[in-house]
C-alpha cells in the first residue's frame, strides 16, 4: 500500500491517482530532502563512533576494580529510560542556556543544532551500550587475560589482541543499535530544533513528517521518501544479518 | 600494588565527574522547577534565591494549565494494558507459530519479522487514514494499534526462547488429557515467564515514551504525557509558561527514575538480551 501510493498524487489516501515516478523525482529535487539526506549521515557516522567509544571506555573503567561499580552504571543508564521528546527539551534549556552567554541560541546557526543532537544522543545512548558492552566484556573467560598476562603481553598488546577480538559480536550489536536509533531519530529533533533554522537540522523522518503534513499535494512526494527511508533502513538491517550469520557460522 | 591503587583511585574521581555530568541536565530541571517562570530563560544554571524561588506554584499551575494529570493517567492506561495484552498474545501466536509447522506458519513468522524493519514513517499516512476510518482513534483503539506495531519484536523473541522448550513437557501434559488451551495456560506460559517480562519491559519503554504515533492518532482531545508536553511547548508561542513547563518535565521524568530504581535489575536484564536478539 505505502510503496504503491508512493507513485500516486493524493491528499487522502483515498483520492490517488497514478503519477508514475513522479514523486520520486520531486522528491530527489527538494533541496529540504537532500539536506536532511546529508545531515542525517553525517550526524550518523559522528554519533555511531563517539556514542561507542565512550561506552566502551565507560565499560572498561567500570569493569575493574573501581569502588560503586553498580551506582555509576545505575546513573550512567538512566537517561536512557526518558522519552525523546523529554530529553529534547531538556537539552534545549541547556544548550540555549550556554549559548545565552554568547548572545544566540540553538536556532542560530545548524551546527548547534548538529552537535546539540550528538551530545543529546551520547547522552541518551552511552550507558545502554555501555551495559552491552559490560555483558560482553564479562563473558571473555580470564584464563584469556592470564594467558596474555604470562606471555609478557603488555596492556594495550592485550587489549588489541585479546579483549577486542573477544569482543567483535557487542560490537557489532552496538554499532548497529547506535545506528539505527540515530538514523530513524525524531522525537529528539523535533523538541531539540523542529528543524530551525530553516529546516536546517531537520533529519530525514523529520522531513518526512514534514512533507506529508505541512505541505498540501506533497503528500505523494511524502510517501516517496518514506519507501525511500524504508529501503536505507532495510539494506542496514539486511548488512548486520549478513555480518552476524556470517560469524555464527565461523564460530 | 601502590601504584595500581592510586590509578583506580583516579579513576573513581573520574567517575564521579561523569556521573555529576550526566545527572547535571536532570538536576537542571529540577532546580528550574522551583523558579519563578521569568528567571529561567536566560539564566537556567542559577540556584533559585529569594526573588526567583517559587515555591511549588509551578507544579501547581503546571498540572491545572495542561491537563496534566488526565494525560499521565491516560498515558498508564494505555501503556498497560498495551504490554499485558502484547505479552500474552505474542506468547500464544509464537507458542503456535514454533509448535505447528506448515507453509501458513512460515509466511506469518516471515511477516512478523519482516514488520520490525519497516520505519514508522513507511505506513505512517496510510496507517493513521485506516485508524481514524474504523474509529479506532481512541485511546482503547490505539492499544490495538500498539499490538500491531509491538508484535513483530515480542513474537520473534518469544519464539526464539520457546524453541529451547523440550516437546516432551508438553507431550505429557497432552497424554495426562490436558487440552491445549491448558497446556498453553499450565505448562507454556509459566516457563515463559522470564522472557515474557524482558519483552514487556520493552514494550513498556517504547510505548511509554512514544510521541508520533498517541499524537496522530488521538490528537490533542486525548493527549497522552509526550504530546501534552510538546503541545504546552508548541501550543504557545513565545508566551511558554517555562516555570510550569519545568514542572511537567520533572513530573514526566520522575516516575520512571522511581520505576527504574526499583526495578533495575530486570529492565538491565532486559535490554541486554532484547539488543541481542534484535
Amino acid at each position: 500500500m505505502g510503496i504503491y501510493l508512493s507513485f500516486n498524487r493524493f491528499t487522502t489516501v483515498s483520492n490517488a491517482e497514478w503519477v508514475g515516478l513522479e514523486n520520486y523525482i520531486k522528491a530527489f529535487s527538494n533541496s529540504d530532502f537532500l539536506n536532511a539526506l546529508r545531515f542525517t549521515a553525517l550526524f550518523t557516522i559522528v554519533s555511531v563512533i563517539t556514542v561507542n567509544v565512550f561506552a566502551f571506555l565507560l565499560a572498561m573503567a567500570l569493569t575493574g576494580a573501581v569502588r560503586g561499580k553498580n551506582i555509576f552504571r545505575t546513573i550512567f543508564f538512566m537517561p536512557n529510560l526518558i522519552g525523546g521528546i523529554v530529553l529534547g527539551y531538556i537539552w534545549n534549556l541547556i544548550i540555549n542556556g550556554i549559548l545565552s552567554y554568547f548572545g544566540v541560541d540553538i536556532s542560530y546557526d545548524a551546527k548547534y543544532g548538529f552537535w546539540g543532537l550528538v551530545v543529546l544522543t551520547n547522552w541518551q545512548l552511552i550507558g545502554y551500550m555501555m551495559v552491552i558492552y559490560i555483558a560482553g566484556l564479562q563473558n571473555i573467560p580470564r584464563d584469556l587475560h592470564e594467558a596474555a598476562e604470562i606471555d609478557g603481553a603488555t596492556r594495550l598488546q592485550t587489549m588489541k589482541n585479546v579483549t577486542i577480538p573477544m569482543l567483535m559480536p557487542s560490537i557489532t550489536i552496538c554499532t548497529f543499535l547506535t545506528l539505527t536509533n540515530s538514523f530513524k531519530l525524531f522525537d529528539q529533533n523535533l523538541a531539540l530544533t523542529a528543524g530551525a533554522p530553516a529546516r536546517k537540522t531537520a533529519m530525514l523522518a523529520l522531513d518526512i513528517y514534514n512533507t506529508f503534513y505541512g505541505r498540501a499535494g506533497w503528500q505523494g512526494v511524502g510517501q516517496a521518501k518514506a519507501v525511500i527511508f524504508f529501503l536505507i533502513v532495510a539494506l542496514i538491517a539486511f548488512a548486520q544479518l549478513k555480518i552476524t550469520s556470517s560469524r555464527e557460522v565461523e564460530s | 600494588m601502590g601504584k595500581k591503587r592510586t590509578s583506580n583511585a583516579a579513576l573513581f574521581v573520574l567517575m564521579i565527574i561523569l556521573s555529576a555530568l550526566f545527572l547535571f541536565p536532570i538536576f537542571i530541571v529540577f532546580i528550574n522547577s522551583f523558579k519563578t517562570k521569568f528567571s529561567i530563560m536566560g539564566s537556567p544554571f542559577k540556584l533559585p534565591n529569594r526573588e526567583t524561588f517559587a515555591g511549588f506554584e509551578n507544579y501547581v499551575t503546571g498540572i491545572k494549565s495542561a491537563g496534566i494529570i488526565a494525560a499521565f493517567g491516560r498515558s498508564l492506561f494505555i501503556t498497560v494494558l498495551s504490554v499485558l495484552v502484547l505479552a500474552l498474545l505474542s506468547s500464544m501466536t509464537a507458542w503456535y507459530l514454533v509448535r505447528v509447522k506448515s507453509a501458513v506458519t512460515k509466511a506469518i513468522y516471515g511477516t512478523f519479522l519482516f514488520s520490525m524493519i519497516v520505519p514508522f514513517q513507511m505506513v505512517m499516512y496510510t496507517m493513521t487514514f485506516v485508524v481514524t476510518k474504523i474509529h479506532f482513534n481512541n485511546p482503547v483503539g490505539i492499544i490495538f494499534v500498539y499490538l500491531g506495531f509491538g508484535a513483530g519484536l515480542s513474537v520473534f523473541m518469544l519464539s526464539g526462547f520457546i524453541k529451547g522448550i523440550p516437546r516432551e513437557l508438553e507431550e505429557a501434559a497432552q497424554i495426562d488429557g490436558c487440552n491445549p488451551v491448558q497446556i498453553f495456560f499450565m505448562i507454556v506460559f509459566p516457563i515463559l515467564k522470564p522472557t515474557a517480562i524482558t519483552v514487556t519491559i520493552l514494550n513498556a519503554m517504547w510505548i511509554w515514551n512514544d510521541y508520533l504515533l498517541p499524537y496522530l492518532i488521538l490528537g490533542t482531545s486525548n493527549k497522552t504525557l509526550p504530546v501534552a508536553i510538546q503541545i504546552a511547548m508548541q501550543g504557545a508561542y513565545g508566551a511558554v509558561n517555562w516555570g510550569g513547563f519545568m514542572a511537567m518535565l520533572v513530573l514526566a521524568i520522575l516516575p520512571i527514575i522511581i520505576f527504574y530504581l526499583f526495578c533495575q535489575r530486570y529492565i538491565i536484564e532486559g535490554v541486554i538480551a532484547g539488543a541481542v536478539k534484535g
